[in-house]
């Protein structure tokens, strides 16, 4: 057993002492679909723990529901079993303390303009008056790149500058706690890379928590300082192991290799069928 | 034998991109194709020939009785509206129109909010239109005379009753058009209940409302012209029902012809200004719609 095996298995063992409180705590955490006359269980008691300052990736084959784990956080879903809570209070619906970017370029109103977009959940959530939310608006189009588009509607724009969007609204919002499902799967290899490095750069000036999910073992490595490996069918935790090491730059070292391997294996050694399923390995790359 | 085919190896090169592009990134269209691009030209064009085509055959049948020609329908029709005749009655049927036409606008969005906030609100909504959508306004006239006796209330009961259910039926296909993305982005800045209606789901689904707006404006229009064709003296003013319907009794062919033409007129003015710059301005500028 290697040194960083034994750590993990301390860690998940339960040994917390001396960690500060969680902002976000999923304890036994089930989450079921009714459909077609059945119940099916999308997870099954997964438990894990979010801190202040976490990129904390849900990484694992589609069917192992790390979405529904997200938009159960979100408050788009309600658990079956167990418990979740931010900031010691349990979560009961969505909020705008909580603020999703979704993988779908829909997700912005096509008839709002960047600026109105930013602004929409500011005003929505009537945390602030239509000049200061104009005023935090262009500041976070700015931080994005996308000052010169501020008066564009969503469809005269690229995936990529859409995502922006997306993330300075979010950010905007100043939230406890970013939620990211898949924000970049539907963007080309190229401005997905880039879009990795532009959170990159946001984390490092402005130290957000984040929750991320992604089925690409490079991203969750590259975005990620935490990593919960989740097993499908249904969802259960695998594993939860570090890669706060790994940067943009460590894509094609041994080490990350070695862990992008580890990661594999600890998904699919149990040689079952799912073995085959596709998991997107190169994507980030 | 088979010949395996190799492609040639070529040699390689690099080039440097000199700033800035080396002609014009944008030029102005050939006049020619900006002309052909206005709308309202191959509209208008359209229109000439059916009116050619009309005159054409007017003249050849060589009745004025039976049809009259393109310009004796277009000076019955000047003389109609100099006179103030025609306007009089297209005002009564437009402000009776405008009754119904708001008041079945008003009805349709409370059901529909009701039937995308509530599952009693959504049986309650598919169940009411399946069941009047295919009842024919005009059908119900005798009743609603009956109910609300001869006069201004009866019409506009028919004209509710003929805007309502496909305008409802067209806001609801859209509401549930809208992705789920959105109305969870909606949900997640803490919007719920009318303030989710109003400032997601009405602006998303915009397309199906407008084109359930055109829908229930042009029934209501027929539904009208109906009425007061079959019972026009009800309202007690004519209207332009009415007046059609009159002019065919004393055999006034032309202004039978003219009232026909203004109810054309008005429904294109309709279409072309109101509706389609309510159009320009919303789900064209906004790319939902092309």
């Amino acid at each position: 057993m290697s040194p960083r095996e034994q750590q993990l298995l301390q860690v998940v063992g339960g040994n917390h002492a001396g960690l500060p409180e969680p902002l976000l705590r999923m304890r036994e955490v089930s989450l079921e679909f009714a459909g077609g006359g059945r119940i099916v269980r999308a997870t099954d008691r997964v438990s894990f723990d979010v801190h202040r300052g976490d990129r904390f990736v849900l990484l694992g084959p589609s069917g192992c529901g790390k979405s529904s784990l997200l938009k159960a956080a979100a408050g788009f879903i309600a658990p079956a079993g167990g418990s979740i809570e931010l900031a010691g209070k349990p979560v009961r619906g969505p909020g705008p303390d909580r603020v999703v970017v979704f993988q779908e370029f829909d997700q912005l109103p096509p008839w709002k303009t960047v600026k109105q977009n930013v602004m929409f959940p500011l005003l929505a959530s009537r945390r602030l008056g239509r000049r200061e939310a104009e005023e935090r608006a262009l500041h976070w189009i700015g931080k994005v790149g996308l000052s010169s588009f501020a008066d564009a509607f969503p469809h005269t724009l690229s995936g990529g500058m859409k995502q922006r969007v997306a993330i300075a609204r979010a950010l905007a919002m100043q939230p406890d706690i970013l939620l990211m499902d898949e924000p970049f799967a539907a963007l080309d290899a190229l401005t997905r890379r880039k879009m990795q490095e532009e959170l990159q750069q946001l984390w490092e000036e402005l130290r957000f928590t984040l929750l991320f999910v992604t089925h690409s073992i490079e991203e969750a490595l590259v975005v990620g300082n935490r990593i919960l490996l989740l097993s499908p069918h249904p969802g259960r935790v695998r594993a939860e192991i570090n890669s706060h090491q790994f940067g943009l730059h460590s894509a094609g070292g041994a080490e990350f290799q070695g862990a992008t391997q580890r990661i594999h294996q600890l998904l699919f050694e149990n040689g079952d069928q799912h073995a085959a399923s596709p998991l997107q390995r190169s994507s980030a790359s | 034998m088979t010949m395996l085919l190799e492609p040639p190896i070529r040699a390689e090169y690099e080039r440097t991109i000199e700033a800035g592009p080396g002609g014009a990134l944008a030029r102005p269209a050939p006049l020619s194709s900006r002309i052909a691009g206005l709308s309202w030209l191959r509209k208008g064009l359209v229109l000439l020939v059916l009116a050619l085509l009309w005159e054409g055959l007017g003249r050849w049948q060589d009745s004025d009785l039976l049809l009259p020609t393109f310009l004796q329908t277009a000076a019955a029709l000047w003389s109609g509206l100099v006179s103030g005749e025609l306007l009089a009655n297209v005002a009564v049927s437009l402000s009776v129109l405008l009754q119904g036409y708001l008041a079945g606008i008003v009805l349709a969005f409370a059901l529909t909010a009701l039937a995308v906030s509530t599952r009693i609100g959504r049986d309650l909504l598919e169940t009411l239109t399946s069941m009047f959508n295919p009842l024919p306004a005009i059908a119900l006239l005798p009743l609603a005379l009956l109910w609300f006796g001869l006069g201004r209330g009866s019409l506009i009961f028919v004209i509710v009753h003929s805007v309502l259910w496909p305008l409802a039926l067209n806001t609801y296909a859209g509401f549930r058009g809208v992705p789920d993305t959105l109305r969870m982005a909606g949900r997640n800045y803490g919007l719920g209940g009318l303030r989710l209606v109003l400032q997601v789901l009405v602006p998303a689904a915009l397309p199906s409302i407008l084109s359930g707006l055109k829908i229930g404006w042009a029934f209501a229009w027929r539904t009208l012209i109906a009425a007061e064709l079959v019972f026009g003296a009800t309202s007690g003013k004519g209207g332009l029902g009415w007046y059609i319907f009159q002019n065919r009794n004393e055999l006034y062919t032309d202004k039978v012809f003219a009232g026909l033409a203004l109810v054309i007129l008005i429904g294109l003015v309709m279409e072309n200004l109101v509706f389609r710059v309510l159009e320009r301005v919303t789900v064209l500028r906004w790319g939902m719609q092309r």
